[in-house]
């Protein structure tokens, strides 16, 4: 039978979608904060990355109404959730009687770290904004560990990220970070759970196409945390690489967990160039 | 009359044996992607495999193909081929090898095997050793895909 003949048919086919699958969501749509934050929701695809020319924020693969409520502050749900983490910011906690605005007085001053993050700390572990944080509560302040991709940790994830909103992606992959790398891209590529696939097979092989209701998107984390509308929360990465596990049927790995921290890591890397627009809304 | 009660206790038996000779996720006899034998023994039931085609829990094929025969589905994926015609492309046979397992057909399919047991990577608790689809479902879904002409 003409096996490949139904392989052209169906990259012919696929091609066809891409085109009106552009149409539908707006690549074209430009992000515009506040009327005046312009955020570039396209970059030439970093090196590294074999099968991609373009990276694209996942923004440009949303409906106009989800994208629309991402362009004003007052429109956008994350802000509720900076509002909390203001409040815990100022907030004293623990047996030292700090808050975090004790030591770190302007939260301003985070501007850029998220750009790149993860990152390999002095003693060559690699380590996660969140772990920065809850480094800071349990070993400065005396007080417990915030829940990895808790309520509070996602809040003030979003307002450590929203100070890098605008810059662009830049972490780093090589020196001390190869090791981490390698495993996040052998793990992004690994067929995993009961329906058998990868993030690639998904989010590399079939980004701009229709999988049932979900316009698939490369999987980028340059809005995380993000506003879901499906469960009116703040999302963090990890969290989502754990929904995106379950629904393949694969058992995820935990927050937190080395496998984690380093997918979280080379899913950066493929964003190397995006903009950071946290917090992001989505689906 | 006499005739009737004949063909239906016989049909009863037909469907005890072909249950006893359900072939196990591994004895699945493929042949160039195709599997010439029914699973179950018996033909399967359209109507049952309409259903199994469409449920998001089960068949799930929706979320992959366009599939024109069910227009009251309002969400049809793109990932693969539409699946209108499947019948005049495929043999039965071919079609029970795609659906039991298509890595066998289309060497590197994103498409997932439903009637696999084993061999997966860190599958979910509740699904280990398990397939996607039963063979009297997978049966169902053949039996379904035929009348797409
Ligand atoms: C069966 C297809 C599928 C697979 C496999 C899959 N995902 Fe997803 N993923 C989705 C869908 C659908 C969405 C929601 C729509 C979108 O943004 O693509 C999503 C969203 C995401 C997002 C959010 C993007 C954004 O802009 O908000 C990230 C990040 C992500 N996936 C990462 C991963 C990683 C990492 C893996 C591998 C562990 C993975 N996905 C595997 C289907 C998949
Ligand atoms: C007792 C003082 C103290 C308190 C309280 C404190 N931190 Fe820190 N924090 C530090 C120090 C010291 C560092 C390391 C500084 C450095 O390496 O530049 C740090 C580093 C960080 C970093 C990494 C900054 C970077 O650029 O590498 C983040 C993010 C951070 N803190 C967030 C918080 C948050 C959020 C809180 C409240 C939950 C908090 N900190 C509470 C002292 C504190
Ligand atoms: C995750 C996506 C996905 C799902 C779910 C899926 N398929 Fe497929 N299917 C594909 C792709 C992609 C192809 C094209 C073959 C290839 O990979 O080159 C295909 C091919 C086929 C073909 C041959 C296409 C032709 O030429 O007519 C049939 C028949 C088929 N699938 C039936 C099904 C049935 C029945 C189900 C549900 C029980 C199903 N598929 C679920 C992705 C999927």
């Amino acid at each position: 039978m003409g096996m490949n003949l139904f392989k052209t048919t169906a990259a012919v086919a696929a091609l066809a979608i891409m085109a009106t699958g552009a149409a539908q969501a707006g690549e074209d749509a430009k992000l515009v904060i506040n009327g005046d934050l312009s955020i570039a929701t396209q970059a030439a695809a970093p090196a590294h990355l074999e099968n991609l020319e373009t990276v694209y924020s996942g923004w440009v693969f949303r409906t106009k109404e989800t994208q629309a409520l991402e362009m004003d502050d007052f429109d956008n749900p994350s802000f509720v959730f900076v509002d909390v983490a203001l409040d815990l910011y100022a907030a004293v906690d623990g047996t030292e009687g700090k808050s975090c605005a004790s030591c770190h007085e302007n939260v301003e001053d985070f501007a850029g770290l998220t750009t790149s993050m993860p990152r390999v700390n002095a003693d060559g572990a690699l380590e996660t904004t969140t772990d920065l944080i809850n480094e800071c509560r349990t070993e400065r302040m005396g007080a417990k560990a915030w829940k990895y991709s808790g309520t509070d940790m996602s809040a003030m994830l979003s307002l450590v990220g929203l100070q890098s909103r605008g810059m662009p992606v830049n972490v780093a992959i090589d020196g001390a970070a190869a090791p981490y790398w390698d495993k996040g891209k052998e793990l992004y590529y690994t067929r995993v759970g009961q329906l058998d696939m990868s993030c690639s097979n998904c989010h590399e092989d079939n980004y701009n196409v229709m999988i049932r209701a979900d316009h698939l998107s490369q999987g980028q984390s340059n809005g995380f945390p993000t506003y879901r509308l499906k469960n009116a929360k703040m999302n963090t990465i990890q969290a989502r690489f754990k929904g995106c596990m379950k629904n393949i049927r694969a058992e995820p790995f935990g927050q937190g967990s080395d496998e984690f921290k380093a997918l979280e890591l080379y899913v950066a890397s493929r964003g190397n160039g995006l903009i950071v627009e946290t917090p992001s809304v989505r689906n | 009359m006499k005739l009737l009660i004949t063909t239906a206790v016989t049909a009863v038996i037909a469907s005890t044996v072909a249950f006893a000779g359900t072939t196990a996720p591994g004895d699945v006899a493929f042949k160039d992607g195709a599997v010439a034998v029914s699973l179950t023994g018996a033909a399967g039931n359209a109507a049952d495999g309409r259903a199994v085609f469409a449920d998001r829990k089960l068949g799930n094929c929706l979320a992959c193909h366009v599939n024109s025969e069910m227009p009251e589905q309002s969400f049809q994926g793109q990932v693969g081929p539409p699946l209108d015609g499947a019948a005049d492309r495929w043999s039965e046979a071919q079609l029970r090898g795609i659906v039991s397992n298509s890595k066998n057909t289309f060497e590197g399919t994103i498409m997932p095997a439903f009637y696999v047991d084993a061999g997966f990577t860190r599958p979910l608790g509740k699904f280990e050793g398990k397939t996607i689809l039963s063979a009297q479902q997978v049966e169902d879904v053949v039996a379904y895909l035929l009348t797409l002409k």
